[in-house]
């Protein structure tokens, strides 16, 4: 019986930027493949180069060479229409910084997904009030984000990343700018949603008891380069 | 993204940097403001002018004279041009025949005749005018002090203000006093004085029927009203005349006309000629074609036409700069508007790509800025026609007031037309679109993880 295709394939993946005369490699030949329903932290000390690596992964940015592969189609192959549509329709995105726009509300900040995605008004009511619900925000949905704690706010963001059911939640270090009670709840969320709804998880953390904790499997990244690659669980 | 939403979240923007955009829109309402105040003014003055030249009859009237007595302006001839069609006489008959033409509405003589007017023992030698009651609607008696003739055939007189002067040092205090003119009437000879008249004919030879007689009279009217302006000098005369009766009155007077002699040498002093005749038409434009219909009768006329065409070309020219100088405000307006957009690029640079992030187009994020733009241009367009709309009023209420003091009547010089209104509302929206192009490429050109990295 074949092997059923990887979801997320990336095949020799480097990145560069130029610097003037300096060339710096920031991902360098990385080849990894995920799971559906994997939860893998992509762990490394700052400038490892993993939050390139899922920057590329999320279709925000492109490789300079190599190719990742999602459901078999090749993200350095779409143009920015159809990369602007995966984002869109395949994955969530939540970051270290939240990244929730402070003029407008929770119920607002996690409807804007489906406006982009051009889900009909009166789906977006449910789908928004079934978001918050999952990570408990319910009450807080006509607050804005600067009334609420760091933790309520990433789980506002976790919430706007759900809205739009997407097959592949990135998370770029979601505990980063929490203490380490807030950060363990989050991850706990990030478990049960992806427990409950099947999803795959893919988390950057530069702190590897956090992604020993959840993680089923973690990839090591230094200087760009893919140092290991393990199943915990 | 669909156009509800993106008007949505365009509005919420700009309501969130409410004191920053109030003030870029403002910027495109004064920009409006001055170009609709400017083209206002320059259209209420061009309509004032043509209500008024209209009204005043010069435009729509063609000056008729018999080819043998008179060539107006316009026919400067020499002995050579000496016309070739049998030259006919203006009387009654081709007054009834130039009225039946297409597109005449009026046909009246003109009635001028030096007089002795007597007033309180005074004896002036003056010219006297018959107006025709169409120019009771002219514009030239707005005003006057008292009214204007009571009806067509009123035994009532106008004064111009010059010739009350003479009358009085006081002229407003003639108004319901009487003044006697004293003319030279025109008469018909009697049978019996035919007679005599076939006899003198006899003793010198000329064997003409027919004669007239001028016999001196008095007709007392009474002053109705006095006038600074020369109400003439529109109406198919050429000024001059200081004493305004109506036409048809003057008409009954038979007062006796140069063409009279003529008329009596070429033996049809019967039938009393005109000297000239105005022909009314419905527009301006019917000038051409009623002017050759009257040549081919075979007389003489002339009709200032190309003077007006002058004139539009004068207002064209007037327009043009007077909206290039409004223009001018609004291009200054678009770099306030240029200026807002790309501030508001580098302030919102995380937002934009938060949005990307979410999935969001370049296009999205284009039309997001560019939604801006346009509803800026839009409200900046409301708020300008009404705020030049506004300041029409103001040159008119202020222009108004100054013309009150000189004591002349009061005009509206500034006028907005409704393409006027929607076309600057829809100019400010273009402008501002075309001010938001750069600023939305440049927004949609983000790359996202830079853009997310911005602090």
């Amino acid at each position: 019986m074949p092997a059923a295709p990887m979801l997320i394939e990336a095949e020799s993946v480097s990145r560069e930027y130029r610097l003037g005369e300096t060339v710096i490699r920031a991902v360098d030949a990385v080849s990894l493949s995920v799971e559906k329903g994997e939860f893998l932290a992509l762990l490394g000390s700052s400038g490892s180069g993993k939050s390139t690596l899922l920057s590329m992964m999320a279709g925000l940015d492109r490789p300079t060479s190599g190719a990742i592969r999602v459901r078999e189609r090749n993200l350095a192959e779409l143009d920015a229409d159809e990369l602007a549509r995966y984002r869109r329709e395949t994955v969530g995105m939540v970051f270290q910084s939240f990244n929730l726009l402070p003029r407008m509300t929770l119920e607002e900040n996690v409807e804007l997904p489906l406006r982009l995605a051009e889900v009909d008004r009166h789906d977006r009511e449910s789908r928004v009030g079934e978001a918050l619900e999952r990570v408990r925000l319910g009450a807080r949905r006509r607050h804005r984000p600067s009334e609420l704690s760091g933790g309520e706010q990433q789980r506002a963001a976790l919430a706007r990343a759900l809205v739009n059911r997407p097959a592949i939640l990135f998370a770029d270090e979601p505990t980063g700018n929490l203490d380490s009670v807030n950060g363990e709840q989050i991850l706990l969320l990030l478990r049960e949603i992806q427990d409950s709804l099947g999803m795959t998880i893919i988390m950057v953390t530069h702190e590897r008891p956090l992604a020993e904790k959840f993680a089923n499997r973690i990839a090591l990244l230094s200087d760009g380069r893919l140092i290991s690659d393990g199943v915990l669980r | 993204m669909k156009t509800r939403d993106l008007s949505e979240l365009a509005v919420r923007n700009l309501r969130e940097a409410v004191l920053r955009n109030s003030l870029t829109t403002l910027g495109v309402a004064v920009g409006v403001a001055s170009l609709v105040a400017m083209l206002s003014l320059g259209v209420g003055l061009q309509t004032l002018a043509s209500q008024r030249l209209t009204r005043s009859g010069l435009f729509d009237a063609v000056f008729v004279t018999s080819q043998r007595n008179f060539r107006g302006p316009g026919q400067r001839g020499s002995a050579d041009s000496a016309p070739k069609k049998e030259s006919r006489s203006l009387d009654e008959d081709a007054r009834q025949q130039l009225s039946k033409l297409s597109n005449v509405t009026e046909v009246y003589p003109q009635i001028r005749f030096v007089t002795d007017v007597r007033y309180a023992g005074k004896s002036e030698t003056t010219s006297v005018l018959g107006l025709p009651d169409s120019s009771r609607s002219s514009g030239a008696f707005e005003g006057m002090t008292g009214a204007y003739f009571s009806s067509p055939t009123a035994d009532e007189a106008i004064l111009q203000i010059e010739f009350a002067k003479v009358l009085t040092d006081q002229p407003p205090s003639l108004i319901g006093k009487e003044l006697t003119l004293r003319y030279a009437e025109r008469a018909a000879l009697s049978k019996a004085a035919d007679d005599d008249e076939a006899f003198l004919d006899s003793m010198i030879g000329s064997g003409k029927p027919g004669g007239i007689s001028i016999v001196p009279r008095e007709k007392t009217l009474r002053i109705v009203g006095v006038i600074e302006s020369d109400p003439s000098a529109g109406i198919g005369g050429f000024g001059g005349a200081r004493v305004y009766l109506p036409l048809k009155a003057a008409e009954q007077l038979h007062v006796a006309q140069p063409d009279d002699l003529q008329a009596f040498l070429s033996g049809n002093a019967a039938k009393p000629s005109y000297m000239a005749l105005t022909v009314r038409v419905h527009s301006p434009k019917d000038v051409p074609q009623v002017e050759a219909a009257i040549k081919q009768l075979g007389f003489a006329t002339f009709s200032l036409l190309d003077a007006t065409k002058s004139l539009r070309l004068v207002f064209t020219v007037f327009d043009l700069f007077l909206g290039l100088f409004g223009s001018l405000a609004l291009t200054v307006a678009s770099l306030g508007i240029i200026n807002t957009l790309v501030m508001a690029i580098l302030e919102r640079r995380r937002e934009i790509g938060i949005l990307k992030a979410l999935g969001a187009t370049d296009r999205d994020v284009r039309s997001l800025f560019f939604a801006e733009a346009g509803a800026m241009g839009l409200f900046g367009g409301l708020f300008g026609v009404a705020l030049g709309w506004l300041i029409g009023q103001a040159l008119t209420w202020g222009t108004t007031i100054y013309l009150h003091r000189q004591n002349l009547p009061g005009v509206k010089i500034s006028y907005v037309p409704w393409w006027l209104a929607l076309g600057a509302i829809g100019f400010a929206i273009i402008v501002s679109l075309v001010a938001g192009l750069y600023p939305a490429a440049r927004a949609a050109r983000l790359n996202p993880v830079e853009a997310l990295r911005y602090e």
